[in-house]
């Protein structure tokens, strides 16, 4: 994809959305269409570690609890200004992912993997033990939405401008990357390590790069998540989410900016399909379990037959 | 050994387990030079090049690189120093177009970093000005220009091998490693291979090979060392080399004298 | 209680929980190193054999039927996973695999929380009593069990391969599955058996635990997980190695959440993953738990 093409794209895109949030008055639409791109922007992190770093993060819901909780913190109990909380809740992923990468990505993939599961669970009990901070498994309430002025971001359309707002500019900054030195370097990775390594380019700490990257995304998405709600609690940040960010990246691809958030769309979607379906085929159980068996097949028959992802498939089309 | 050599391997020596692959093996390439090692399969050669460039770590001895001892495990660290390397089979970025793999080789002149290319400061733009820059000189040098923008996946295999070349080149080594740079090309190719490492001499980067066809390092080579399951057995000029005994029963019928 | 007693007590709560975590850890550490595929629906197996025996002791079966019986289905699932998932992609890289058997577990997940729902259900314990009083600590009836049939499993899986000629043969595709290949041993036959006996193990360990804590349809994950850093501690290759990583894990929990807090017993499994990284990593394991692309 040219910058040409990508900037018009984002360009088109915010013009739709734009307009979405001017005329769309459902919220529940609205709410759909904010969740894509919070997911979109978590999973855009996550389909870059997956992609050029190789590497599966299974605990990537820990860095969307970061900056849920750090952001959350910072405003509700210390009275900070919500646009400094946010930047200190992006700050506290890439640092944490940093952290975290630096002892797990000497580990092999499948070790590496399984760390990162655990450090997912690990802030999981965090969240919900210290409660002093947290407030424990029933959470903190009272997080302020964002405010420019006397303009607040406290409506389903504001802050869907908002939301998508943050996804296009990382769109636009992670398109920046990919053009440039960064960018060629984490193709080469991807393409042969060893060849990477022999013109110079440093593979270990451009892999720990792309991870703390996506933990910014991911913190990003997950501290706007809490001004949205303005209730946060650990619930919706265990393993299944992380998980689901997972199915995100095998359905929209790894390696592509664009297909972490088409995957993050389908799933949204996905699951809201499943639930409006769900009266119409049996009415006795809740539609969260036939959620999870989709999502489970669906992760198998894509790493089975279609392991790039939709995005692999239009790269094979072009 | 020599003092004023630019690569200096000492004692050099790897084992895998129970087996020895290299036994202490001892020898300098001076600059300007083109040196040549061979041997049967197995002897040992492509453990001692990937030894040098940092790819796995010796068991005993070391590698100097103009006086100083060369980074271990670390091959990115060896480029900086400027050694370059090529692979037996071609390893190019197959997604990326040939201007862009030899821009991936320029990737140590470069300093911008994550912020500086996310938000394209002047500084960076300046400078993927100049690394642009030096990739189309490397590609006009290589005679690769008009096949600059195609994937370079498609070329056909002796383009892909130059392309490689290039991507080493790009960086400025000061001593390129080679590992069977002749392998899959035919007799016209390999002239055109001698011609061009000779072109790669003159214009001040020295040269270590491994290759298997004798009359292309022979003629190509300024000195030449035979390694035997894992050391050394001569060193020396071609002509004196060749008719060595030893190395005739080392080889013993397969394409030798 | 005097602390030598409360010492005794977590050391005995420790050992049985143990003895299940050993028991999973085999299941990953048979799987891994005949396949080199971490199969991450180990946990479901145990799940299911725990929710299987419910059913079928509820549908009037003795507890010895119904212990063969979910045996032999978890078995058979084992098999399906492997045709159906595992072997179509049997050159794939690990990780693919990985995500693969990712789903597949939450697929079972989600099918036994359909058929099953969310309830948690009893199972009566093998054989009824009171608590066991040993060197200070009180013991149920089932911990015997568990223990007990834990000794019995490894005792068998000891006998199966080093004394019969299929279980030889999947050692010998654990050490070396092309050298294996080349002796004539049916590597993709040996797949399937290190699958069958992966879940039986798992529906094993889930038959045993369940008298004692109950079965639900979520139960697979975290036992799956602390399974497997019983592997990890044994170096995932070595069946041994999981069954003492599996006891010491057991014991590790179990004292953590005695002596220090109740809340982050959960994590210690994580926390001790994490160390063993570190370590590993550091250079400082005095073996190596094996990875990807070694034999």
């Amino acid at each position: 994809m040219t910058p040409g093409r990508r900037w018009a794209l984002l360009a088109g895109a915010a013009v739709l959305i734009g307009g979405a949030g001017g005329m769309v008055r459902s919220t529940y639409v609205l709410g759909m269409l904010i969740f894509i791109a919070l997911n979109g922007m978590a999973a855009l992190g996550l389909s870059l570690v997956m992609g050029f770093a190789g590497q599966v993060s299974l605990g990537q819901a820990a860095f969307y609890a970061i900056g849920a909780y750090v952001s959350g913190v910072l405003t509700a109990s210390y009275g900070w200004n919500g646009w400094l909380s946010m930047a200190a809740a992006v700050l506290a992923g890439a640092v944490a992912a940093f952290l975290v990468g630096l002892p797990v990505f000497r580990l092999s993939g499948l070790l590496l993997a399984m760390a990162t599961l655990g450090f997912g669970i690990i802030v999981y009990y965090v969240l919900v033990n210290w409660s002093a901070v947290t407030g424990g498994p029933s959470g903190l309430t009272g997080i302020p939405p964002l405010a420019l002025g006397g303009f607040r971001f406290d409506t389903d359309a504001r802050m869907l401008w908002l939301a998508w707002g943050c996804l296009l500019a990382v769109l636009g900054l992670a398109g920046n990357v990919v053009d440039s030195r960064i960018g060629r370097a984490l193709r080469a990775l991807h393409g042969s390590p060893a060849a990477a390594e022999a013109a110079g380019v440093a593979t270990t700490k451009l892999k720990l790069g792309v991870f703390a990257a996506a933990g910014a995304t991911t913190a990003l998405a997950g501290a706007l998540y809490a001004h949205y709600l303005t209730f946060i609690n650990p619930s919706p940040f265990g393993f299944a989410f992380s998980v689901e960010l997972v199915v995100m990246v095998v359905l929209g691809g790894t390696a592509s900016l664009w297909g972490g958030v088409l995957g993050a769309a389908i799933v949204v979607l996905l699951t809201e399909g499943i639930r409006a379906l769900l009266p119409l085929l049996s009415a006795s159980h809740a539609a969260a379990e036939y959620e999870i068996v989709v999502f489970g097949l669906v992760l198998m028959t894509f790493m089975i037959l279609l392991p790039g992802g939709l995005a692999g498939l239009a790269r094979r089309a072009a | 050994m020599s003092a004023g050599a630019l690569l200096d391997v000492q004692g050099l020596g790897k084992e895998f387990g129970g087996l020895t692959a290299v036994r202490a093996v001892d020898f300098a390439v001076e600059a300007g030079q083109i040196k040549a090692l061979i041997g049967p399969n197995g002897a040992g050669k492509t453990t001692i090049f990937n030894m040098i460039a940092g790819v796995i770590e010796p068991t005993r001895g070391r590698v100097l690189f103009e006086g100083e001892p060369l980074p271990v495990r670390r091959p990115h660290a060896v480029a900086a120093r400027g050694i370059a390397r090529t692979f037996q089979l071609v390893r190019l970025f197959g997604d990326m177009t040939v201007l862009e793999n030899v821009l991936v080789g320029c990737h140590g002149r470069g300093r911008a970093g994550w912020a500086g290319c996310a938000f394209r400061t002047r500084r960076m733009r300046e400078e993927e000005k100049r690394l642009r820059e030096r990739a189309w000189q490397v590609l006009a040098w290589l005679g690769l220009e008009d096949r600059a923008h195609r994937p370079a996946a498609l070329l056909p295999y002796g383009e892909q091998r130059l392309v490689e070349m290039g991507r080493a080149l790009a960086g400025g080594p000061r001593l390129l490693l080679l590992d069977e740079p002749g392998a899959g090309l035919n007799a016209e190719e390999h002239a055109r291979l001698a011609a061009l490492i000779r072109k790669v001499r003159e214009a001040g980067t020295t040269v270590l090979l491994v290759d298997h066809h004798m009359d292309f390092v022979m003629g190509l080579s300024d000195e030449v060392l035979v390694l035997s399951y894992g050391e050394k057995l001569t060193e020396g000029l071609p002509r004196d080399v060749r008719r060595d005994p030893a190395v005739i029963a080392a080889y013993l019928g397969v394409e030798a004298a | 209680m005097t602390a030598a007693d409360q010492l005794a007590q977590y050391l005995a709560t420790g050992l049985v929980v143990g003895g299940v975590y050993a028991l999973i850890g085999l299941g990953f550490v048979i799987v891994y190193s005949v396949t080199r595929v971490i199969n991450f629906a180990q946990g479901e197996f145990v799940m299911l054999g725990a929710l299987l025996m419910v059913t079928f002791e509820a549908r009037g079966l003795g507890a010895g039927a119904a212990f063969a019986l979910t045996i032999a289905c978890a078995a058979a699932l084992g098999v399906l996973l492997e045709r159906a998932a595992v072997h179509p992609i049997a050159n794939a890289p690990g990780l693919t695999i990985l995500i693969v058997t990712i789903g597949a577990s939450i697929a079972l997940r989600g099918a036994a929380l359909v058929v099953w729902g969310t309830d948690p259900f009893a199972l009566p314990a093998f054989s009824a009593g009171p608590p066991l009083h040993l060197l200070g600590a009180t013991i149920v009836r089932q911990g015997i069990w568990v223990l007990g049939v834990a000794a019995a499993v490894f005792a068998g899986l000891w006998f199966f391969f080093t004394r019969t000629y299929p279980g030889t043969a999947v050692r010998g595709c654990a050490i070396n599955a092309r050298a294996a290949r080349l002796m004539g041993i049916p590597v993709e036959r040996m797949w399937l058996l290190a699958f069958a006996l992966s879940g039986a193990l798992g529906a094993v360990a889930g038959a045993v635990i369940a008298p004692i804590t109950y079965a639900t349809y979520d139960m697979g994950l975290m036992l799956g997980l602390k399974g497997f850093v019983a592997a990890v501690l044994g170096g995932l290759v070595s069946p041994p190695g999981a069954i003492a990583g599996g006891f010491l894990l057991g014991v590790l929990e179990s004292l953590s959440a005695g002596y220090l807090s109740s809340g982050y017993k959960d994590a210690v499994a994580f926390v001790v993953l994490i160390v063993i990284g570190l370590v590993q990593a550091a250079g400082w394991l005095p073996w190596r738990v094996a990875e990807e692309g070694e034999t």
